[in-house]
């Protein structure tokens, strides 16, 4: 029962950890790429925009999912159900 | 609420009201999460089936009241803002589809708008209707339809039918099929392409309805976190600016929702 509650924990702030981690550095990147495009051609700007926004919300909701089944191992664990 | 610790409140704030055959085979609503999860299949989550259908039925008495009253010469601001809804999916539409298909935009318009409104509960106050209800005596209530991962899938799945129908319509069979087994290495490889483009094909409706789902459950979970966790008088100070944050991930997942719709359905229609 303890091992179980302590690996849980320990995976959900992995999941939540190594999610933020990735999404940082994706989104950083994503950001810093259209900067530099609105930089070179402003009148791309609105179409970029767009994408950029399509884009980052297909990045962001990788680490977003993976925070969703770690909330759901710490408030909803279905690992205690088979101890 | 029926709840002492943090915990206890934060797992009867994720609990939808469920309906189905008890333990003794009467029909009722589950007391607790583990009596919800032994309903089993045949259960129904009646909270999120009563809030996606208000909201739907929202939006189509709106639309319609606005298209009976549609004026060139005046229009009213209810109108224009409709009008600006209409386009902006419109436009979507014509970069993201090729094929001629008179079902695709009123489609993704009505997956952006339904989507969008039932995002939008989510910056109801937590304890607002919950608490209502529990006043009038039902126990769970989870109001935003979209944390819950049966809509969302719903709405994947439908999507998902419409591409292979759509696949099967405009392809034929053969076609259909000879997509999935001859498409990414030739004939050779038929084993790897069947496998790799299946896998493809059922992690669409999978991401869909997944990310939707995680993005929704976890904006809603924060919001129980600071109701949970942070004393009363400090509450305002964090839930305001995540509620602000959560303006754009709401808009933003319906908007990616349905460009992904119209993606998958263009590329049901086209042939290579």
């Amino acid at each position: 029962m303890e091992q179980v509650v302590a690996f849980s924990a320990l995976a959900a702030g992995i999941m939540i950890g190594l999610g933020a981690l990735g999404a940082g550095v994706g989104i950083g990147i994503l950001g810093s790429k259209f900067l530099e495009g609105a930089a070179r051609q402003p009148e791309l700007v609105p179409m970029l925009q767009a994408r950029m926004f399509l884009m980052l919300g297909l990045t962001d909701a990788v680490p977003i999912i993976s925070i969703a089944f770690a909330a759901l191992l710490m408030f909803a664990n279905p690992f205690l159900g088979q101890v | 609420m029926a709840s002492n610790t943090p915990a206890e409140y934060i797992s009867h704030h994720i609990q939808n009201l469920t309906f189905g055959r008890t333990e003794d085979g009467s029909l009722g609503f589950a007391h607790s999460a583990v009596e919800a999860s032994e309903m089993g299949f045949y259960a129904i989550n009646v909270d999120s089936m009563f809030w996606s259908l208000l909201t739907g039925l929202m939006f189509c008495t709106v639309f319609k009241m606005v298209a009976g009253k549609v004026s060139v010469s005046e229009p009213s601001k209810m109108q224009l803002f409709v009008e600006l809804v209409i386009e902006m999916v419109a436009g979507s539409v014509k970069d993201a589809f090729h094929g001629k298909n008179a079902l695709i935009a009123p489609l993704a318009l009505t997956i952006f708008v339904w989507i969008f409104l039932m995002n939008l509960l989510d910056l109801v106050p937590v304890d607002f209707i919950p608490h209502l209800s529990y006043l009038a005596g039902i126990e769970y209530m989870k109001i935003v339809p979209t944390t819950d991962v049966n809509v969302t899938f719903g709405l994947s799945l439908s999507v998902f039918f419409l591409m292979i129908f759509y696949g099967i319509k405009v392809k034929g069979l053969g076609g259909f099929f000879g997509e999935l087994a001859f498409h990414p290495f030739g004939k050779a490889f038929l084993p790897v392409n069947l496998v790799l483009e299946t896998v493809s094909l059922v992690a669409k409706p999978l991401s869909l309805s997944l990310r939707l789902f995680g993005n929704m459950f976890a904006g809603e979970l924060v919001f129980v976190l600071i109701a949970a966790l942070v004393p009363f008088y400090l509450q305002f100070a964090l839930s305001v600016p995540w509620a602000i944050f959560h303006i754009l991930v709401v808009t933003l997942q319906a908007y990616i929702f349905m460009m992904l719709t119209i993606v998958y359905l263009g590329q049901a229609h086209e042939s290579h």
